[in-house]
C-alpha cells in the first residue's frame, strides 16, 4: 500500500506501542470482567463440547465457543455445529440409538 | 436562602488508579463552573491526604473540615471555604490527620443532602483505591466522572472501577474523562488514542486533556489557568456538564475520522487490527 493511502488510512503504525496496547487490554479485560481466567474459560470450553457430544454428534473442528464484549457486557457465543444425524442418512460415527455414546 | 430551580447534580470524580488527575479535575471543572456563574461546592474526600485546597489555594483558610462536620464540632456552612477568585466557588476541604474510616457511606449522602438546595454543582474528588474513601466518594453521587491516562494500568483500573458502580444500587451514570493525551505520540500510534481508550472501557466520553505543564505551573501558584490548553479543554467538559453540544475538538477527533474512513473502505465495522492484513 503507497504510504500515501496509509496516511490517509491511519494506519501508518500497525505495529506501534499504542495498537499493542489497546490489543493486550481488550484481550485482558476479558477476563477482568467475567474474573475467568484463560485456563478456566479453555476448560469450560471442553466440558460443553463434551456433554453436548453426550447428545448428539458434533463437527469437533468447526466448535467455536468464545467470550465477547458486547458494550460492557460479557457474552458467552457458541457456535456448535451438529453433525447430519441417522434422521436424514447415516450417522458419520456414532449410531444415533446412542444418545449416551463416548466421543469417537 | 432562595431555593434554586434548577435540581442540584452531585458529581464524583473517581479513578482507581492514583495520580491521574481526579484532584487536577475536581479543581479546574470546579473553577470552570463557578466561572460561568454556577454556584458550586467541591469536596475533598481523601481524608488524610487532602490536597483539592492546595490546588485551589485556600491552604491557609482551613479552619474546619469534613470530618468536624461529621463528628459534630462545627455546622457544615462554617466548614466551607469561599474562593476569594470565583466568588460561586466553595470548599469542603478533607481532614487531614484521620483516615477513611473517619466518614461513612450514609454520612456523605447526609452531607450532600445538606448541601443541595444551596449549590447547582456538588462536585466530590475521590481518593485512588477501591475500599472505603470510594465507597464514601460515589455514595451520594448522581452522576460519575471517571478519570484515565492513556496508559495500560490506568485503563485496566478504570474498567474495574467503571465495573463496581454499574454494581451500585443507585447505578449513576458514567462518563470518562481522557488526561495527559499527547498529541504528537498519538500520532505515531506509541500512545493509546482518546479513541481507542472509549472503544476499550466502552462508556461515554466527556471530554479530553492534552498534557499540558500549566497544570503542574497552575498548582504550583494554587490558582487555575483557564487560558491553557488544559485549562480550555477543562471549560469544554464543564460546557458538555451543562448540557451543551460540544465537539471534541482534539487531535483524536482526526483519529476517529481516518478510522470511520478506513472502515467505509473496507465495508468493516469491526475491531481495530481485523481489517488488513500486513
Ligand atoms: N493534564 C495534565 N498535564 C500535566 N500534568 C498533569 C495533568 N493532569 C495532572 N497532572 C499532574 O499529575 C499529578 C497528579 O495529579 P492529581 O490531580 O493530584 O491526581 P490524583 O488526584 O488522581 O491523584 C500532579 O502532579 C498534576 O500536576
Ligand atoms: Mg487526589
Amino acid at each position: 500500500m503507497s504510504s500515501f493511502w496509509e496516511r490517509l488510512l491511519g494506519r501508518r503504525n500497525q505495529s506501534g506501542s499504542g495498537t499493542v496496547a489497546k490489543q493486550r487490554l481488550q484481550l485482558l479485560l476479558v477476563t477482568d470482567r467475567s474474573q475467568l481466567s484463560p485456563e478456566t474459560i479453555q476448560r469450560m470450553k471442553d466440558e460443553i463440547i463434551a456433554v453436548i457430544s453426550k447428545y448428539v454428534p458434533i463437527a469437533h473442528d468447526k466448535v467455536e465457543i468464545n467470550l465477547e464484549q458486547r458494550q460492557r457486557d460479557n457474552w458467552l457465543v457458541a457456535d456448535i455445529p451438529l453433525l447430519r444425524n441417522a434422521q436424514h442418512g447415516a450417522p458419520p460415527e456414532s449410531s444415533a440409538e446412542s444418545p449416551t455414546a463416548e466421543d469417537a | 436562602m432562595a431555593i434554586r430551580q434548577s435540581a442540584s447534580r452531585v458529581i464524583t470524580i473517581t479513578s482507581g488508579k492514583g495520580g491521574v488527575g481526579k484532584t487536577t479535575v475536581t479543581a479546574n471543572l470546579s473553577a470552570a463552573l463557578a466561572r460561568m456563574g454556577r454556584r458550586v461546592v467541591c469536596i475533598d474526600a481523601d481524608i488524610g491526604l487532602r490536597n483539592l485546597d492546595l490546588i485551589l489555594g485556600v491552604e491557609n483558610r482551613i479552619v474546619n473540615d469534613l470530618v468536624d462536620v461529621v463528628e459534630g464540632r462545627c455546622d457544615l456552612a462554617h466548614a466551607l471555604i469561599r474562593h476569594k477568585a470565583y466568588p460561586e466557588l466553595f470548599i469542603l476541604p478533607a481532614a487531614q490527620n484521620r483516615d477513611k474510616t473517619a466518614v461513612s457511606p450514609s454520612q456523605m449522602i447526609r452531607i450532600t443532602d445538606a448541601l443541595r438546595p444551596q449549590f447547582e454543582f456538588i462536585l466530590i474528588d475521590s481518593p485512588a483505591g477501591i475500599e472505603r474513601g470510594f465507597k464514601n466518594a460515589v455514595a451520594p453521587a448522581d452522576e460519575v466522572l471517571i478519570v484515565t491516562n492513556p496508559e495500560v494500568s490506568a485503563v485496566r483500573d478504570a474498567d474495574r472501577i467503571i465495573g463496581m458502580i454499574e454494581l451500585l444500587e443507585k447505578r449513576p451514570p458514567s462518563r470518562l474523562i481522557i488526561n495527559r493525551v499527547k498529541a504528537e505520540m498519538v500520532k505515531r500510534r506509541e500512545m493509546l488514542s482518546a479513541e481507542d481508550v472509549t472503544d476499550i472501557l466502552s462508556i461515554e466520553l466527556i471530554g479530553v486533556v492534552p498534557e499540558d505543564e500549566a497544570v503542574l505551573i497552575a498548582g504550583n501558584r494554587g490558582m487555575p489557568e483557564p487560558n491553557s490548553r488544559a485549562g480550555q479543554a477543562f471549560t469544554e467538559i464543564a460546557r458538555r456538564l451543562l448540557g451543551e453540544n460540544v465537539p471534541h475538538s482534539h487531535t483524536d477527533a482526526s483519529q476517529g475520522f481516518f478510522k470511520r474512513l478506513t472502515r467505509l473502505f473496507t465495508g468493516s465495522g469491526t475491531r481495530q487490527g481485523s481489517v488488513f492484513d500486513e
